[in-house]
């Protein structure tokens, strides 16, 4: 029965978590637009949500011949793939944060972080009014 | 937690925009000191940010870190006036290199930027509240 509510419950959990990771993502962008050099960053949901459903990690391995060889560092908790937002209008000091692509996306992922809870609480709702039966 | 790093993130950018700030108003203050506690007149002062990873060292959870705050190299405003004390022996006087223009735009961004992380650490909040109940 566990394992029957984990699977109902993965799907959304995957896309909370990667929602929660995205909103950090843009906090950065949003947190950095004044620094100097810095590059915009994002993760593309769609692909990174269908990855996390399916299992499957993303990060390509290295086959390595002796202890002693270096493998790529694992940067994030999800294994999510970061990208690079490509800018519309580049400054002259090599940020690429456009505040108003940020602000749309942050406000758009926090509705569909509320959206997320708001289905999960429907789920417990449903669990709840099938194990009461009436 | 991702959504914790937000408030970490969001406060590192206000203490560096409060900074940079604090470091416009010392400017605009100063736009007409002649001289200062080292003798030679007062220098505008321009702070640094770069990106520094808060908390657990995670690629994306960047936040905003004051690197140096550097005293403008541009040359001194010389102004004529042979009757001021600390004027040279052509009459002139070495004036603070302090650009008011640019200062009040470094001003308005600074405090735009700061209300924007407000903002955003509000929505985590916000979220964060919201993921206290949830299931309820």
């Amino acid at each position: 029965m566990a394992s029957h509510l984990d699977n109902d419950f993965r799907f959304l959990q995957n896309a909370l978590d990667l929602r929660a990771y995205r909103q950090q993502t843009l906090a950065s962008n949003v947190a950095n637009a004044d620094t100097p050099n810095y590059k915009a960053r994002d993760f593309d949901f769609a692909k990174e949500l269908t990855r996390a459903v399916d299992g499957r990690g993303n990060r390509i391995e290295l086959k390595t011949t002796s202890a002693r060889h270096l493998l790529p560092k694992q940067d994030n908790p999800l294994g999510v793939e970061l990208l690079y937002r490509s800018s519309v209008q580049p400054s002259i000091d090599g940020n690429t944060v456009d505040m108003d692509i940020e602000r749309a996306q942050f406000t758009d992922n926090a509705i569909h972080y509320q959206f997320n809870l708001d289905r999960i609480s429907g789920k417990v709702k449903n669990l709840l009014t099938a194990i009461q039966g009436q | 937690m991702s959504l914790s790093n937000v408030f970490s993130i969001a406060g590192s950018a206000m203490t560096a925009q409060s900074l940079r700030l604090n470091t416009t108003a010392s400017n605009m203050a100063n736009a007409d000191s002649v001289t200062s506690s080292t003798g030679q007149p007062y220098r505008a002062k321009q702070v640094i940010f770069s990106a520094e990873n808060v908390g657990v060292p995670m690629q994306s959870a960047v936040g905003v870190k004051v690197k140096s705050v550097i005293e403008d190299p541009s040359p001194l405003k010389l102004v004529y006036d042979p009757k001021h004390p600390l004027a040279d022996a052509k009459g002139y006087v070495a004036m603070p290199n302090v650009n008011v223009v640019e200062e009040m735009v470094n001003m308005l961004s600074a405090s735009r930027s700061y209300q924007t992380n407000v903002d955003m650490a509000n929505t985590a909040k916000t979220l964060l509240l919201k993921t206290l109940t949830m299931g309820q």
